[in-house]
């Protein structure tokens, strides 16, 4: 009795109250584009790339293809390339994850009044992990720690789609898990969203051009909300939905 | 070019003769001479033969004598072409066996299960055309359970043959997972693959990262100063504590046991986001490169003690807690038992295997980078939940130890902010026609990866492999005998990994 209330006083207080203003320190998050000039023919940064989230002309970085590992930024010559310790990186729109120097936010979150509606005070997520590295899954679980507590929006990870409003896709989706993922997403009964969580489900990420992937999921249900990352930082993931349910907080 | 590597060397270079490859059954007697002398398959993988070469496939098998450095047994071999299997007398072998034959189409003459590891290629999604094991009698039953499973957590299929709740038998069907990596880093420039090798096991980017970063430099002939392995080391420790405090709290929730499970959250917490202050991210991405590591000035080696300092004293009482609680002990004490035998016999390795008395860490064994600050090697006896909790509670206070000696000594040299942009031209070459062997003992035991260069210093062939491998059988013996409602906690307590396994 005396250790289990010796642990209890040590725990003391451990969530974040304000998810929204939190910064975490040190993160590698959304890059930024200055507005310098290329210099000539280079074409370093998208050589370095591990996910082709870079084209040139003008210089442009996809987030929902990026992996945030930062190589780009030093193989550039002409220091066009940083990244912020920004996790705002949720889109409701594919086309909204790509940065410019002129263009240097995302689309920002469009709350949808009918998902506000509905889910706005409950909403229950089936994880489907379809080639994820555990970088993913460990970060959604996260979420639900008691840093987090994501739990406290009515937002809760189950373990059954039938019990679900929505499932949320982690990993490039694999060829042998392509059938699974259809059947857990016919038994999530209607009405129903899809959560595209990282690099890897929202584009393929470094996976990309593997011949071991059957994205056709992606091509009959389009996701109602992109959290780029890799992996997906909670607070990522948690200002994201928050701002797709319209709560506030 | 040197590539002198001192010894002992987690990373082994071979060249020239030693890589001339023996006839099939050549090879066969000689890695079966190889395990009756008692050492350790380490590895045994193909690749596609060249022009300069004959047959369909070189095949190369890795072993760690008892002593001395890591040796490599090179074979020839045409596709279809049959052996003695060396599973029969060695279950050791079994899943690189199946493995190479699955690859490779050579086939183990008188394997006892030969099974496809991860379906793929011409396989893939054709799981479900699998018969599984059965056992007959009137009373038994089989329960399959995933790919999906209830919780957040990757995909794998388990079907149990139960008497009652009693489980007499387990099959453990993987490649779910699977998403070709290892064709992947043959299609990009060698120097430039490691954001693709931290994201094939996520959970142990730092070792999968350090285990490539050594192999590239042994072949350029650059080695890091003692700084760099420093930094590394550290990383990699960071990463243990914080893989080990996950699988405490997925054990502690398993058992319903929420107090400790929320400790334990908030306890990795702490430890991933100082990760996250040194390289950027909470899973130790960035935090290596080749020739290259985050330099610790003083300011970050103060952070990291003064982080591991509460840590310590935190992660102490709660595993108090863990330890002295009847619920605790119930529920874990004789669960989930693997014998030393077994474990020696089925080649496991790492926590799992230590936690069945094997004495086996290659942080002692092929020490590199701990070769001068020597990390303290953890066993316990009875194999069961309790003895993998209770291992990973001493392993954490041992890396702890370890953590806070290395980060009072002063800095030395400090690396670049960045990384180093990749080499080009001459700079980028690699020896030729040569095989790098490299090894990180991670969280969860040995982390290999082979690269063998070709005739021009390109890459040939990339081999990764996780402990998970050899490991997944270990769990599918320890669960034999148990009640079928142990097999959650029985899982957790060999955390292994899925992706890992199916690269």
């Amino acid at each position: 009795m005396l250790k289990t209330i010796a642990v209890r006083r040590s725990q003391g207080t451990q969530y974040i109250a304000d998810l929204r203003g939190a910064v975490p320190a040190g993160f590698r998050g959304k890059p930024l584009i200055a507005d310098t000039a290329c210099a000539d023919s280079c074409q370093a940064c998208l050589s370095i790339c591990p996910s082709h989230a870079i084209e040139l002309a003008p210089l442009r970085i996809d987030l929902g293809r990026c992996v945030l590992c930062g190589d780009c930024e030093p193989a550039c010559p002409s220091g066009k390339l940083s990244f912020s310790n920004d996790v705002k990186l949720a889109s409701t729109r594919r086309e909204g994850l790509v940065v410019t120097a002129a263009r240097a936010h995302i689309d920002p979150v469009q709350v949808s009044a009918a998902l506000h509606q509905r889910f706005g005070r409950s909403l229950k997520l089936r994880s489907v992990s379809a080639g994820g590295c555990n970088g993913c899954e460990m970060e959604l679980n996260a979420t639900g720690n008691v840093n987090f507590d994501l739990g406290r929006y009515g937002i809760d990870i189950v373990a059954s789609p039938r019990h679900a409003d929505g499932l949320v896709l982690t990993g490039p989706i694999t060829r042998n898990m392509a059938q699974a993922l259809d059947i857990c997403w016919d038994a999530i009964p209607e009405p129903k969203l899809v959560i595209a969580m990282g690099a890897c489900a929202i584009s393929g990420g470094v996976f990309a051009d593997s011949d071991a992937l059957d994205r056709s999921f992606l091509e009959k249900v389009t996701p109602s909300l992109y959290l780029p990352g890799c992996p997906t930082h909670p607070l990522t993931f948690i200002s994201g939905i928050l701002d797709l349910l319209g709560i506030a907080g | 070019m040197s590539l002198t590597i001192p010894k002992p060397s987690p990373c082994a270079l071979f060249s020239g003769q030693a890589l001339q490859p023996l006839p099939l059954n050549d090879f066969a007697a000689l890695c079966l001479q190889r395990l009756q002398q008692g050492e350790r398959l380490l590895s045994l993988f193909g690749r596609a033969a060249t022009p300069a070469d004959a047959g369909d496939w070189v095949l190369t098998a890795v072993f760690l004598p008892p002593e001395g450095a890591l040796y490599v047994v090179r074979g020839q071999a045409r596709r279809g072409e049959h052996y003695p299997s060396l599973s029969a007398s060695h279950p050791a072998a079994q899943i690189h066996e199946r493995e190479l034959w699955e690859q490779t189409g050579v086939v183990p003459e008188g394997h006892p299960w030969l099974k496809p590891v991860r379906f793929e290629g011409e396989r893939q999604q054709h799981m479900a055309d699998y018969p599984f094991f059965t056992v007959r009698g009137n009373e038994v039953h089989e329960v399959g359970v995933g790919p999906i499973h209830a919780s957040v957590i990757e995909p794998g299929h388990f079907r149990f043959m139960c008497h009652g709740e009693r489980v007499i038998h387990l099959e453990i069907q993987l490649g779910y997972q699977h998403r070709g990596a290892q064709a992947l880093l043959l299609r990009r420039p060698a120097w430039s693959l490691t954001p693709i090798i931290e994201s094939i096991a996520g959970d142990s980017a730092v070792a999968y990262a350090w285990a490539h970063c050594q192999a590239m430099e042994a072949l350029s002939g650059r080695p890091v100063s003692a700084d760099t392995a420093q930094s590394r080391a550290v990383g990699l420790e960071m990463e243990r504590i914080a893989m080990h405090v996950a699988t405490l709290n997925g054990l502690a929730t398993d058992i319903a046991y929420l107090q400790a499970a929320a400790t334990y959250g908030r306890l990795r917490t702490a430890i991933i986001n100082a990760s996250q202050r040194v390289c950027g991210n909470r899973f130790g991405r960035g935090w290596l490169r080749p020739g290259w590591a985050r330099s610790l000035p003083t300011e970050l080696r103060d952070d990291l003690r003064k982080t591991l300092q509460g840590f310590a004293r935190d992660i102490h009482e709660v595993n108090g807690l863990m330890r002295s609680a009847r619920s605790v002990k119930a529920r874990f004490v004789g669960t989930g038992v693997l014998s030393p035998q077994a474990a020696l016999d089925m080649g496991l390795a790492g926590v799992v295997a230590r936690a069945s008395g094997v004495a086996l860490d290659l942080r002692k064994r092929l020490p590199g980078a701990y070769e001068h600050a020597p990390i303290a090697t953890v066993t316990a006896p009875t194999g069961d939940c309790w003895a993998r909790m209770d291992l990973r509670m001493r392993e954490i206070d041992a890396s702890v130890t370890w953590l806070l000696e290395a980060l009072a000594r002063a800095p030395g040299e400090q690396a670049a902010a960045r990384a180093p942009a990749a080499p080009e031209g001459e700079n980028a070459a690699l020896a030729a026609r040569t095989l790098c062997v490299s090894l990180v003992e991670g969280t969860r035991g040995p982390v290999l990866q082979a690269i063998e260069t070709s005739d021009s210093g390109g890459l040939l062939h990339h081999q990764v492999q996780d402990p998970s491998l050899a490991n997944w059988f270990g769990l599918a013996l320890a669960v034999r005998d148990n009640g079928i409602s142990d097999f959650p906690i029985c899982n957790k307590s060999f955390d292994l990994s899925y992706c890992g396994n199916d690269l």
